[in-house]
């Protein structure tokens, strides 16, 4: 057994660490993002709101086989890559981060604008009466009044980053240590015919999943009790 | 002329939507100015432009010698000293009722805003010291609107908006909210300008009126003159009153009754002990007052003054509306009162003709402070 922690341990730490910062890049930009597309009058922003929704009815392989095309040493990924003397982007962590970015990107969005939506024009038309400018409203009302859909959209991006595989197979391939994640490893079990490991691996995947799903389930009752 | 003497001056035209609006008017620099009318007849458009929160074509509107919208600038709403209080709760839930108090004081002292009033003084009197650690979720209707109003208060205005503060809420919490405004009107200097649909509201805040009706403003002016216009549909209403100021007078123990002084004529109410010298509002209605020629006798009516009549005109098929000035020459506060065609013509009254104006009943404010 002692082999088979020495073998899952780098994938978990990897797939924690890709969803970690996949998780914190979609909050920074899905936070603006799902504000703009709250409030915005732009006729064409739910063209924008589709585009950021494609990766929720896209097979990942298509997602996945653009991104090769983009991230790919004849794409503008190489010409990037080439900025630090690398062929690609492919195949890399950083890599990975962006196919992840985009692929979870409807998962933040959507419940952050949601909030976003709810609460409606009349907090923020207080707090401008209250003499505070409109970037002070953001963050003294707005996001505070958001925290529900953040939270729920950092913990669906986090867990659906950490559930991916077909982005993953396609743009970072199977190098252990730097695109090695853990939905990669049981595909490798089960070609391996190491049923047992994939067994766990997938069973701790799926207790994980649980988790996750209860623990937002009962933390969303928990405010809308704050707030009755 | 002191900058903060000069009254607030608003004119606003154009289009929101396929609403058109056309309403200017000018409101003292203190008291109370009610913008009256019926629903969806821009009164809570007016409120929101002069807040900036709506933006109309064509506007000027400047508070205090400072002006906030012309055809060149337009101040956004939180540079402008503006407090407004909505039609329906307008707290910040993640916030307790001290952080919604001070959010806009916070803002107000790092503007470099004068501080005029403080927490304790607000909440004070508005009675909100027991509730400054509760969440809003944990108050009732009438709590929350008074801590809104104490917010907004704090944010240091120097005009306070306040839109249909009351219609929110059911009858009994607003006779509790009632004395609190009063308060407020008595206590301070500020203007405010308060919109409502409720004519009992007007009759018991109000210093200066201005009526509205489909994105017009109608009339404008002081409170009394206004009620007592019979060119204006106020006259007209079933319910058409008059609001006077009156000062206390001497207080009878023996049978609880008050004496209360208005321009040209002193009126008798039953009432609690009240010292003498206090100034309250009386309201009089049109129905409750009838004319005679001479002084009845034998008549259960204690108020009974002299008058003279200044004009009438026609309400309807049967009755007019009679606008009489208190005192003998006339020269008094002018209440109405509401007469049959038939009485009229059979008494042979004609503007300028000396009456006695028998007043059925008089409601007396309750006591500001």
């Amino acid at each position: 057994m002692t082999g088979f922690a020495a073998e899952i341990g780098p994938p978990i730490l990897l797939t924690l660490e890709l969803a970690a910062v996949t998780t914190l890049l979609l909050l920074l930009m899905g936070t603006p993002l799902a504000w703009w597309l709250a409030r915005s009058r732009a006729p064409w922003k739910e063209a924008v709101a589709a585009v950021v929704a494609l990766p929720l009815v896209l097979p990942p392989t298509v997602l996945g086989f653009y991104l090769l095309v983009l991230l790919g040493p004849d794409g503008p990924g190489g010409w990037i890559a080439g900025l630090w003397g690398a062929r690609t982007l492919a195949f890399t962590f950083g890599g990975l981060v962006i196919g992840s970015v985009l692929y979870s990107m409807p998962f933040v969005v959507q419940p952050i604008r949601n909030a976003f939506e709810a609460f409606g024009e009349r907090p923020l038309e207080a707090a401008a009466t209250l003499r505070a400018s409109p970037l002070d409203a953001f963050f003294s009302v707005a996001l505070p009044l958001a925290r529900p859909g953040l939270l729920t959209g950092a913990v669906l991006g986090f867990a659906h980053t950490v559930g991916e595989f077909g982005v993953v197979l396609m743009i970072g391939g199977n190098l252990p240590g730097s695109t090695k994640v853990l939905s990669v490893a049981i595909f490798d079990y089960v070609e391996t015919m190491q049923w047992g490991r994939a067994h766990a691996v997938a069973a701790g995947m799926a207790a994980f999943s649980f988790a996750v799903i209860l623990l937002m389930t009962l933390l969303e009752r928990r405010s809308r009790a704050a707030r009755a | 002329m002191n900058a903060a003497r000069e009254p607030i001056r608003c004119a606003l035209a154009g289009r929101l939507g396929r609403f058109a609006l056309d309403a200017a008017f000018e409101a003292p620099a203190s008291g109370v100015t009610a913008i009256f009318g019926p629903s969806g007849c821009g009164k809570t458009t007016v409120l929101r432009c002069i807040a900036g929160l709506q933006r109309i074509d064509r506007g000027r509107i400047s508070v205090a010698g400072a002006v906030w919208q012309d055809d060149r600038a337009f101040v956004p709403p939180h540079r402008r000293p503006v407090g407004y209080v909505f039609q329906e709760t307008s707290l910040f839930p993640h916030l307790s009722v001290k952080g919604n108090l001070l959010f806009g004081e916070v803002r107000a002292r790092k503007g470099g805003a004068a501080m005029a009033l403080g927490l304790d003084e607000v909440a004070g009197l508005l009675g909100l010291g027991p509730l400054l650690d509760r969440t809003p979720a944990a108050l009732s209707g009438g709590e929350r609107q008074r801590v809104a109003i104490g917010r907004a208060l704090l944010s240091q205005p120097s005009l306070l908006l306040m839109d249909e503060p009351l219609s929110a809420l059911d009858r009994r919490t607003k006779d509790e909210i009632l004395p609190f405004l009063e308060r407020l009107h008595a206590g301070l200097a500020l203007p405010i300008l308060y919109v409502t649909h409720d004519m009992a509201e007007v009759e018991r805040l109000a210093d200066h009126l201005v009526l509205m009706e489909a994105g017009l403003v109608t009339a404008s002016g002081p409170l009394a003159a206004l009620q007592g216009d019979p060119s204006l549909p106020l006259a007209a209403r079933r319910d058409a009153a008059v609001s006077l100021e009156a000062v206390t007078g001497d207080y009878d123990p023996h049978y609880g009754l008050l004496a209360l002084d208005v321009p040209g004529g002193r009126f008798t109410v039953p009432s609690a002990p009240t010292p003498a010298g206090e100034r309250r509002r009386l309201t009089v209605q049109a129905a409750d007052v009838s004319l005679a020629l001479r002084r009845p006798e034998g008549s259960t009516i204690s108020n009974v003054l002299p008058a003279c009549i200044r004009e009438a005109s026609p309400l309807n098929e049967q009755e007019l509306v009679v606008v009489v000035s208190l005192g003998a020459a006339g020269e008094g506060a002018r209440v109405l009162a509401r007469v049959t065609r038939r009485s009229w013509d059979q008494l042979a009254l004609a503007p300028g003709k000396e009456v006695f104006a028998q007043v059925k009943g008089v409601a007396l404010a309750p006591r500001r402070r």
